[in-house]
Order: C-alpha cells, then sequence, then structure tokens
C-alpha cells in the first residue's frame, strides 16, 4: 500500500474492544492454576525452600509464564479453535481480539515472566522456563500438534515441567524427585487426553489435529490408554519408595492408581453407545482428580513437615 | 457572526470513540496500571527479602 492510499484510506481504525477478562482468558487460568500446583510441590520438595516472599514470586512467575504459552497457543491456533465446541468461543475466534494483539501479549508476558524468574530465583529455573515456553509453542504448537498422533505423547513433556522449574527455582539444581514429578504428569498426560479425545473424535478430526483415535483407530487408543494407566500407577507411588513422601501418601497413590488403572480398563472394556462415551468422560474427569490429590498429598506433607518455614 | 477561516472547528477531529470502545479501552488501562503497581511492588518486597540485614551495613 503507498502512503497516498494510506492517507486516502478512510475506513474506520481498529480500535479493540477487549476487556481485561478476554486478556485474562488467553492466558488459560485453569491450565494456570493446575501448573502453578505442580510447581509448589516442586519448590517444596527443596531441602530448604526459598523465603516465602521469593517462593511466592518464583511460582507467580511460573504461571505467567505458562498463561503466555497459553495466550501463544491461541495465537497459533485460531483457525483450529474456531472448529471445535471446547475452544471456539476462546476470545480470538468470537472475535473480541485480534491475533497480534495475543501475539503480542504472549510474547512480552514470556520474556517478563523468563527474566522475573532469573532474577528473583535463579538462571537456571529461568532458563528451564523459557524452554518449556518453547517447547509448548514451537514444539507442540507449531510442530507437533498437526502433524503427529504423537503430538501430546511429546507435548506432554512441556506441562510435566513446572515441578522441575520449581524445584530448581528453591534449589539452582535438578534432582531425582523432580524428575520423578515430572515422570508422573508426562505419563499422566496421554491417557488423560486420548480419554478426552475419543468423545471429541469428531470435531478433532473436523479441526485435523491428529489424534490417536482419529488416526490409529478408537481400539488401539483405548489399548494405549490402559498401557500408560498400568505405566502411570507405579510412577505415581514413586515418591513413597524413594522415600520423599510419607506412606500415608504411599497409600494414598496405591489406592488412586487402583482406581486409575479400574477406569481405563472399562474404558477398554466398553467400545460402544453412550456407556463407551461415559466411561471416557468419567476417566477423563478422574485422571484430573488422581493427579490433583496426588499434588495435593505432597504439598500438604511438606507444609506440615516444613511447618516452622511458616512461623 | 460568520466564522473566520483560520479558526478551529469545534467538532473532535479524527476518528471517535464509541462508547463501548471508551469504556473497554478504560478498563484495559486500569488492568495494566493495577497489573504494573503490583509487578513494582513485587520488585519492591523481593528486593528487601534479597537484601536482608545487608541494607545497613552498606550506609555505614
Amino acid at each position: 500500500m503507498s502512503d497516498a492510499s494510506f492517507i486516502l484510506d478512510d475506513s474506520a481504525p481498529r480500535v479493540p474492544t477487549a476487556a481485561p477478562g478476554d486478556y485474562l482468558a488467553l492466558l488459560k487460568p485453569r491450565v494456570m492454576s493446575l501448573v502453578v500446583f505442580t510447581a509448589l510441590a516442586g519448590l517444596l520438595l527443596a531441602p530448604t525452600p526459598p523465603h516465602p516472599v521469593l517462593a511466592f514470586a518464583s511460582l507467580l512467575a511460573i504461571a505467567v509464564g505458562a498463561g503466555a504459552s497459553g495466550a501463544l497457543n491461541m495465537w497459533f491456533d485460531a483457525d483450529i479453535d474456531a472448529l471445535m465446541t471446547r475452544t471456539r468461543l476462546r476470545p480470538i475466534p468470537a472475535g473480541r481480539l485480534a491475533r497480534e494483539e495475543a501475539l503480542a501479549f504472549g510474547l512480552v508476558l514470556a520474556v517478563m515472566a523468563v527474566f522475573t524468574l532469573g532474577l528473583v530465583a535463579n538462571w537456571l529455573a529461568a532458563a528451564l522456563l523459557a524452554f518449556t515456553i518453547f517447547f509448548y509453542v514451537v514444539v507442540y504448537t507449531m510442530w507437533l500438534k498437526r502433524s503427529t498422533p504423537m503430538n501430546i505423547v511429546i507435548g506432554g513433556a512441556a506441562g510435566a515441567l513446572p515441578p522441575v522449574v520449581g524445584f530448581a527455582a528453591a534449589t539452582g539444581s535438578v534432582d531425582l524427585s523432580s524428575i520423578v514429578l515430572f515422570s508422573i504428569i508426562f505419563i499422566w498426560t496421554p491417557p488423560h487426553f486420548w480419554a478426552l479425545a475419543l468423545v471429541k473424535r469428531d470435531e478433532y478430526g473436523r479441526a485435523g489435529v491428529p489424534m490417536l483415535p482419529n488416526v490409529a483407530g478408537e481400539d488401539r487408543t483405548r489399548l494405549e490408554i490402559l498401557a500408560y494407566s498400568l505405566a502411570l500407577a507405579p510412577i505415581g507411588v514413586a515418591p513413597y519408595l524413594l522415600g520423599f513422601a510419607s506412606p500415608i501418601y504411599g497409600v494414598a497413590s496405591i489406592l488412586l492408581g487402583a482406581a486409575l488403572i479400574l477406569g481405563a480398563v472399562q474404558v477398554f472394556r466398553l467400545r460402544s453407545g453412550e456407556a463407551a462415551r461415559r466411561a471416557a468422560m468419567r476417566l477423563f474427569f478422574f485422571s484430573i482428580v488422581y493427579l490433583f490429590l496426588l499434588f495435593m498429598a505432597l504439598v500438604i506433607e511438606r507444609l506440615v513437615h516444613l511447618s516452622p518455614w511458616f512461623a | 457572526m460568520e466564522r473566520r477561516r483560520n479558526e478551529r472547528p469545534t467538532e473532535p477531529e479524527g476518528y471517535v470513540l464509541t462508547p463501548e470502545q471508551e469504556k473497554s479501552r478504560r478498563a484495559r488501562n486500569i488492568a495494566i496500571g493495577v497489573a504494573v503497581a503490583l509487578f513494582v511492588a513485587l520488585f519492591y518486597f523481593v528486593t528487601i527479602v534479597k537484601l536482608g540485614g545487608n541494607v545497613v551495613p552498606r550506609s555505614q
């Protein structure tokens, strides 16, 4: 466009009408809350957790980093978000925000989050947070999501890293306990999302996202869900077996793991009709409860153990 | 009385925001203001915690 045509263009400028709540929605607050929670568990595993103010600032930076990933994901995926009922009311497909606004918002928050964590905690934690954002946005969103049914298997690493970032923020290092928490979330991610994908198969198909049920079929997906659940249950007990969680956690993780396997067996056995759909949705929701309760148990017993920290 | 040629028009020039656009802009500005204030407060408290008791010896 020449300067003259730009000046003569009498169309109204695009003035955003987005409310602050729309920008908040870009951060995926529910995902953020899970990230904060798992990062808190990692942070509390440190032999000497940081001062509460520094712990709060570190968690805030990790949360904002996760939110920035969400905003950048919504920037890139606006086209497919518009095609799925679950996502079509997000700010960009709903027309309340322009894509470039989400891009600018996400980039600014990502840079601020990484540098804040570096200054508040240490640069290893900041580097891990930067890697997490990069992995989620570039490796998962831009590359894997639309190209392979293994998208959430590999991409799950991004969602699994917050406890490692939290531990690194507290200690300046990475050790076995934080790797175990990473492993729990990493192995938890595929059965969790595949249970949803079984129910939302048509939507993912319409959007062109190659989820496992669309590519390999539902039977194969049910088998994979069962296999991952069988792998997850013992990993869920590992914090107790490795000595950084109490026997109460051990018992809770065994019971929760058994319930998870039971849910996965139901999904494997019930293959058609409303019963199959309900079994998949039950497993999807129970998997959230499973992860929440495991980390809740870890957080509570660490808080009790470290109670003088709050005195 | 006839208006002189070089007198400024009383109507606002350029694009005039609609009430909805004005309202949303105001809400965004308030949100940015609050976020910046909280960010400053965060760094203030982090600095105090990191410096701890070292503030006094350095000033002596």
